[in-house]
């Protein structure tokens, strides 16, 4: 097989690897779009919010060390403990679910019946100021996320493929486990939505929150489980892209990531955002292989992400997996 | 009570007969929030805590004492043009833009309102040339100098042939990403390497293209012009498809423990060029914690000392207080304005033996500032990351860069600079 071929197939094969990782935020945002209408702004700190979490949970971090210590003239940074990587997980989705009560209670419950922009903006807000809470919280260095996610080549599959074709592909361990989970997640997330009380109830809101409210649906409930389920979303995200980058502040900056999968595989679609994910990862990197990087100067996956997005709009506003509008006059 | 107001008017009256010293101000644009702080906050804190010791060890510069302005910029261009907007009027000394984006904006303003600007390692590199950029100075050296540390290096592994080398560039698509390819590309045809591009774009958290073109045309040294996430993203993914880490050298932003830690064992090797010594085995680390830290003085939490950033911002702030001193002792005045400061600047020595004196010997390269040179000899050094140890180590001496490479370079993109704004290159 010619080499540019296999190179090709590598390509390919890591788009796709990427495309999931990219998915895995873009949930977060279709979660919560589906369920009230609102584009979450805050997607992307929520998953740095929540990575933060479970690294100072882990490692027996004092939350707000550096304002306690100022006001108080105290030199205390940590508890001297360190948690197991899934009691800090847990406790992380306890604070998610946390989380949830209070932009109920603070910021959405006043909002009900406000224009989607009005939402919109309030989760503008909100992203800078779970920004600066974070940063106060846990502090704004670098931290290593160890939780036990392998990383580095796949030496079955370099074997393999070596075996194959003479070229071992490169497939990064922590993609793998990334689709494993993706999987995981959204298997998850259609057996709730389908077979229980609360996935109904869900559903049901999504369609139509007042006929929802008139069959006794409690809106304030809803709310506060999907931003849960988000933030649960989210924690994940920030693992995975943690993973890659240690804890820091540009995890927030993911969110970008997630907007052209968004526009290709529809706001309110979990399948979508999947295949939607997979599409822009496997084209962005063939583009950078076969255009971008020989003819180009490079560094085109960025704003290939966004034109391929766009052109799926121009045939299907809706996107892919949308669903379609239509407005009788 | 009448004893009280006696006093007091007694000493009104000193206080009112004595010569009025204002401080010495400095301004510290820094950035303590945003996606850059964790590089931030380290710096602002080393930049500190030095003016902090000389005022409590020194009462001050010459016995004035120094005032620090800081202003968060969040490394934001625009936010870093209104600190300097609203602390000019303050009396400052001069400026550390702390981002090549300030600094380019400040290049212009800092000149016509007379204030000196001093982007250390970073910035517009031909302000070397000092006859042109009369108030900007980039010693002790810059991206320029950088390269060639690299190229320099990696030449000195390989017995000083690297012809038919393949050297690859992964450097962050924006103009300071760019800074080295024209010194890569002259070096290149000087030694007969071959110099392979890979551009990543902002912020650089998805790299997989750029190293999987690395796994496939397997380039014998990799160089690194990154910042923020782009830098861990980096060193994981070298790690991941097992680049060997001793062939991969970052440039000094590229280089801190911030950089190397998330990626844990693996980056082990990563080697990065600096401009100064790392660590806390320095006679001024004593000082400091007697009058800074001990005192709660410090700017942080005083865990950051001996890190590669804090000793850079401690570095900056110490070569600012010199050539205040420089200023006042040219003047003959303690206290000094913007425009002597600059003199001061211009006319600075460090030596080894000045460096021993200020509790810093072997810390960084000796090395002279005159009109026509802003940017000092271009001395660098290559560290090494120990992971095991969690530590850098030098492990080169300072060597100059390749000067026969570079000042035609500096001379050429000044006089382009000189052309465009109508700057007739003098020293007066």
């Amino acid at each position: 097989m010619p080499d540019q071929l296999l190179f090709a197939m590598e390509v390919a094969l890591n788009g796709l690897m990427a495309g999931v990782m990219y998915a895995l935020v873009a949930l977060g945002f279709v979660l919560i779009f589906k369920a009230s209408g609102i584009f979450n702004y805050a997607q992307g700190v929520m998953a740095l919010f929540a990575a933060m979490t479970v690294v100072g949970i882990q490692k027996g971090q004092v939350p707000f060390a550096h304002l306690i210590n100022a006001i108080f003239g105290t030199h205390i940074h940590y508890f001297g403990w360190n948690v197991p990587a899934l009691g800090a997980i847990l406790l992380t989705v306890i604070v998610m679910g946390l989380f949830a009560w209070v932009v109920n209670k603070l910021v959405l419950k006043h909002l009900v019946n406000q224009e989607p922009i009005i939402l919109f903006m309030a989760t503008i807000g909100l992203a800078y100021f779970l920004e600066g809470v974070a940063d106060l919280m846990w502090g704004a260095d670098i931290k290593k996320l160890d939780v036990g996610l392998p990383q580095g080549i796949n030496g079955y599959i370099d074997e393999t493929t070596f075996n194959l074709f003479g070229y071992g592909f490169f497939i990064d361990n922590l993609d793998i486990t990334a689709s494993v989970i993706a999987a995981i997640l959204v298997t998850a997330l259609v057996l709730f939505s389908q077979y229980t009380k609360q996935g109904r109830a869900l559903r049901a809101v999504a369609d139509d929150h007042q006929a929802a409210l008139s069959v006794g649906i409690s809106l304030n409930f809803i709310w506060v489980l999907v931003w849960t389920i988000a933030g649960c979303v989210a924690l994940v995200a920030g693992m995975m892209w943690g993973a890659k980058s240690g804890v820091q502040f540009s995890l927030s900056l993911i969110a970008l990531k997630a907007l052209p999968v968004l526009m290709l595989g529809g706001f309110t679609s979990i399948p979508g955002a999947i295949v939607g994910g997979l599409i822009i990862g496997v084209g962005e990197q063939l583009f950078e292989f076969a255009i971008g990087a020989p003819y180009l100067g490079g560094a085109t996956q960025n704003w290939f992400a966004y034109v391929l997005a766009l052109l799926f709009l121009v045939f299907r506003p809706q996107g892919l997996f949308g669903e379609k509008i239509i407005e009788r006059v | 009570m009448k004893a009280k107001t006696l006093a007091t008017t007694a000493v009104l009256a000193v206080m009112a007969g004595a010569p009025v010293m204002a401080d010495l101000v400095f301004p510290s644009l820094s950035y303590r929030t945003g996606p850059y702080a964790a590089n931030g906050i380290p710096f602002a804190d080393g930049y500190a805590d030095y003016f902090t010791l000389l005022n409590e060890r020194d009462g001050g510069i010459g016995g004035v004492a120094t005032r620090l302005l800081e202003c968060e910029t969040g490394y934001n261009t625009q936010k870093g043009v209104e600190c300097y907007e609203a602390t000019k009027g303050e009396g400052a000394l001069v400026y550390q833009p702390l981002s090549t984006g300030i600094t380019y904006q400040l290049i212009p303003k800092a000149t016509a309102d007379g204030i000196p600007v001093h982007s250390m390692g970073y910035g517009r590199t031909s302000a070397k040339n000092g006859s042109v950029f009369r108030n900007v100075f980039n010693y002790p050296a810059n991206y320029w100098d950088g390269a060639s540390h690299a190229v320099t290096h990696i030449l000195n592994e390989n017995g000083g042939d690297i012809s038919g080398k393949k050297i690859a560039l992964v450097y962050h698509n924006s103009a300071y990403g760019k800074e080295p390819i024209r010194t890569l590309e002259g070096l290149a045809e000087k030694h007969g390497f071959e110099l392979l591009l890979l551009p990543v774009d902002h912020p650089g958290q998805e790299q997989k293209a750029q190293w999987l073109q690395i796994r496939r045309e397997r380039p014998d040294n990799v160089l690194m012009w990154g910042w923020g996430v782009m830098n861990q993203v980096a060193i994981q993914e070298a790690v991941n498809i097992r680049y060997p880490m001793e062939n991969f050298i970052g440039v000094w932003w590229s280089g801190s423990e911030n950089d190397v830690l998330p990626a844990g064992d693996g980056a082990s090797g990563y080697k990065s060029i600096t401009f100064h010594n790392i660590g806390a085995d320095y006679p001024i680390y004593d000082d400091l914690k007697t009058h800074v830290v001990d005192k709660g003085l410090a700017a942080g939490a005083g865990d950051a000392l001996g890190t590669v950033l804090y000793n850079r911002g401690m570095y900056a702030a110490m070569l600012a207080a010199e050539a205040a001193a420089k200023a006042q002792e040219i003047h003959g005045t303690a206290d000094i304005t913007p425009a002597m400061m600059r003199d001061g600047m211009e006319a600075l020595e460090i030596t080894e033996a000045r460096m021993a004196e200020l509790g810093l010997p072997n810390f960084g390269p000796e090395f002279s500032v005159s009109c026509g040179n802003h940017g000092g000899d271009g001395f660098g050094a290559i560290v090494q990351w120990d992971a095991s140890a969690g530590s850098w180590n030098k492990i080169t001496e300072y060597y100059q860069s390749d000067q026969d490479i570079i000042m035609p370079l500096v001379a050429e993109d000044s006089a382009a600079f000189a052309a465009e704004n109508n700057i007739e290159a003098a020293c007066n």
